[in-house]
């Protein structure tokens, strides 16, 4: 068994006397994609919060690559390799869209920073952009606003920028959440290129089953806050415990 | 070769470019196009405030940064050129090393500033530069033996810079002490202004918008946003600073009205807002428009009134003394007009 690239142990956090995650031990292996699912509210996003560095842990580790990175800054987190796309898109909005991948392999460079020199004469730097642009097809959006992007545009640019990061680790919230049929593809198509890529260790927050089933090598499943199903995506969507826990509430509701 | 002084950042509209050729001309030319001293000291103040301005935008505009401390800024390199000037005697190293102190120790207060409130909210930088400011103003109002208290502080400058320095004539004008002051505040103001345009434009300028438009994500991709934040609130009370020094270098004298008022503070308020914040050139336009209106509203008010005299009410309310009213009716009009500056509606956006 290798070592795991990124690992929570007993990750906790409260607000007030409410437990969003709780005590959620788990092992991320490298060049895995894990699915994470569970009923609204179980906790998924505010799991991502923690690992990335959004909110602070009230217990628990994160470890990266060895290293304990619970007490670390984002940006740092960032730097050591883990990368975040949102699930409420969270762009630069009165930037163009070129702008926006521009500022983000800006941000991977060195901690040098230039205060006199041009940005626009960098051309690495934007034929870079350029090509992580042309892998969600919004190349010829670059000179746009971001606030002028349709919906489905502005989620592909949220995952671009992910891209653009190149990080160890991908954590994906519902990245094709919103997006209309004909667009979905073209980032679930990013993904499968990343989990071929065996290098890179994927984390999904996502809804669609069908999705789930053909991306994922490993499923968990939060609920209430806890991990209750870790394995293989078929057994897990067709053990018992997710079938009350997430698909039995999902049908309850409808 | 205009690219690279303007960094690539074009007026990118050719009302824009005319207005900005206009005042650039104007100001280069002042002493030949409009001989006199007040329309000298006008130009001068421009000049200076441009720059002023310019380096306020650089916090409100680019970063995103609300500071009620800029005035403190200004005030530290003008105070800085007087005592260097006063305790090393007349002379060009007084006003360097008074300008690179002042500048310094600026920078050093905006740092010490930013450590202890951009960490928490924007609203509580403002607070603390509010209550800085204030306590920075009483204290050299009350530190009369150093700073001259209210009544200020007058010095001399190198005599190469004074009216008395006589060279010659051109074009009917003499060529005085005074026409190399203003040449060396109109240079060293184009300069700082390029300069600023630079810092903007630079990868370090991409990192501030984005701060500006979502911080949060900003440090999601790896920017350290606080460290981001300080620089540009140092670097942008260094310039204010070094504006301050080259007013103080103009007018030989300092003093708690001319450099530390609220009063001026909320004019750099107003300059940035009505010329459009976030764009450098809405300095140029807002800083001209509002020193003219200073200056030459109560007379253009005085001859409009004389003009109208035979008219019932009328020249009541354009007489001289309404000149406040009417430049406040000007700033709302703007406001709700050009809600992105007059360089933003130029520019056609929204």
């Amino acid at each position: 068994m290798h070592q795991p690239i990124l690992e929570t142990d007993g990750l906790t956090v409260r607000f007030g006397g409410h437990v969003a995650v709780d005590s959620v031990s788990c092992a991320f292996n490298p060049g895995e994609l894990t699915a994470i699912v569970g009923p609204n509210g179980a906790g998924k996003t505010t799991y991502f919060n923690l690992i990335s560095g959004q909110i602070a842990a009230s217990a628990g580790k994160v470890t990266l690559q060895g290293q304990d990175i619970t007490r670390r800054s984002v940006s740092q987190r960032c730097h050591a390799g883990l990368g975040r796309a949102f699930q409420l898109t969270n762009l630069f909005p009165g930037l163009s869209v070129l702008e926006n991948v521009r500022l983000v392999i800006q941000a991977r460079g060195s901690g040098r920073v230039s205060l006199f020199s041009m940005a626009d004469s960098d051309t690495a730097l934007t034929d870079t952009a350029m090509q992580v642009l042309q892998r969600v097809r919004l190349d010829d959006l670059g000179a746009q606003r971001v606030s002028e992007l349709s919906h489905g545009n502005q989620r592909k640019l949220e995952v671009a920028m992910l891209v653009a990061m190149n990080p160890r680790v991908f954590m994906f919230d519902e990245p094709t959440a919103g997006m209309s049929v004909d667009e979905a593809p073209v980032v679930l198509d990013l993904i499968t290129e990343l989990k071929r890529d065996k290098t890179r260790t994927v984390l999904l927050v996502e809804h669609k089953m069908d999705v789930i089933r053909t991306l994922a090598d490993r499923i968990i499943v939060l609920h209430n806050g806890a991990l209750v199903a870790d394995g293989d995506p078929t057994e897990v969507i067709a053990s018992d415990v997710v079938q009350e826990a997430y698909m039995g509430k999902e049908l309850a509701d409808v | 070769m205009i690219n690279i002084l303007l960094s690539g950042d074009r007026p990118r509209s050719i009302l824009l470019s005319v207005i900005l050729l206009v005042i650039l001309v104007a100001l280069a030319l002042a002493p030949f196009l409009f001989p006199g001293v007040r329309s000298l000291e006008t130009a001068a103040r421009i000049c200076i405030f441009i720059v002023l301005v310019a380096s306020y935008d650089l916090l409100l505009g680019y970063t995103g940064i609300v500071s009620f401390a800029h005035t403190m800024f200004f005030g530290l390199g003008a105070y800085g050129v007087a005592l260097a000037s006063i305790h090393m005697g007349r002379g060009f190293d007084a006003l360097v090393v008074g300008s690179a102190l002042g500048a310094l120790a600026a920078a050093v207060l905006a740092f010490a500033i930013g450590l202890f409130s951009l960490r928490v909210r924007a609203i509580f930088f403002a607070m603390i530069t509010l209550a800085v400011a204030s306590a920075v103003a009483v204290l050299v109002s009350q530190m009369s033996e150093l700073t001259g208290g209210e009544d200020g502080l007058n010095y001399l400058v190198p005599r190469e810079l004074t009216p008395a320095f006589r060279f010659g004539e051109a074009f009917g004008i003499k060529l005085n002490g005074r026409l190399l002051a203003y040449y060396l505040v109109f240079a060293s103001c184009l300069l700082l202004f390029l300069v600023l345009l630079r810092v903007v434009n630079s990868p370090f300028g991409r990192v501030l918008k984005a701060i500006r438009e979502n911080d949060f994500r900003a440090e999601a991709i790896g920017f350290r946003v606080v460290a981001y934040r300080t620089m540009a609130t140092c670097l942008s009370a260094a310039v204010a600073a070094l504006a301050g020094s080259i007013f103080a270098i103009w007018l030989r004298y300092v003093g708690p009205d001319t450099t530390l008022s609220f009063s001026i503070m909320l004019d750099i308020l107003l300059m940035v807002v009505i010329g459009g914040m976030g764009t450098m050139y809405g300095a140029v336009i807002g800083a001209t428009l509002f020193v003219l209106a200073q200056n030459y509203l109560q007379t253009l008010m005085g001859s409009a009134s004389d003009a109208t005299s035979a008219l019932p009410l009328i020249p009541d309310l354009l007489s001289p003394d309404r000149w406040l009213l009417w430049l406040g009716v000007l700033f709302i009009l703007s406001v709700y007009f050009f809600p992105t500056g007059i360089v933003g509606r130029l520019r056609g956006v929204r």
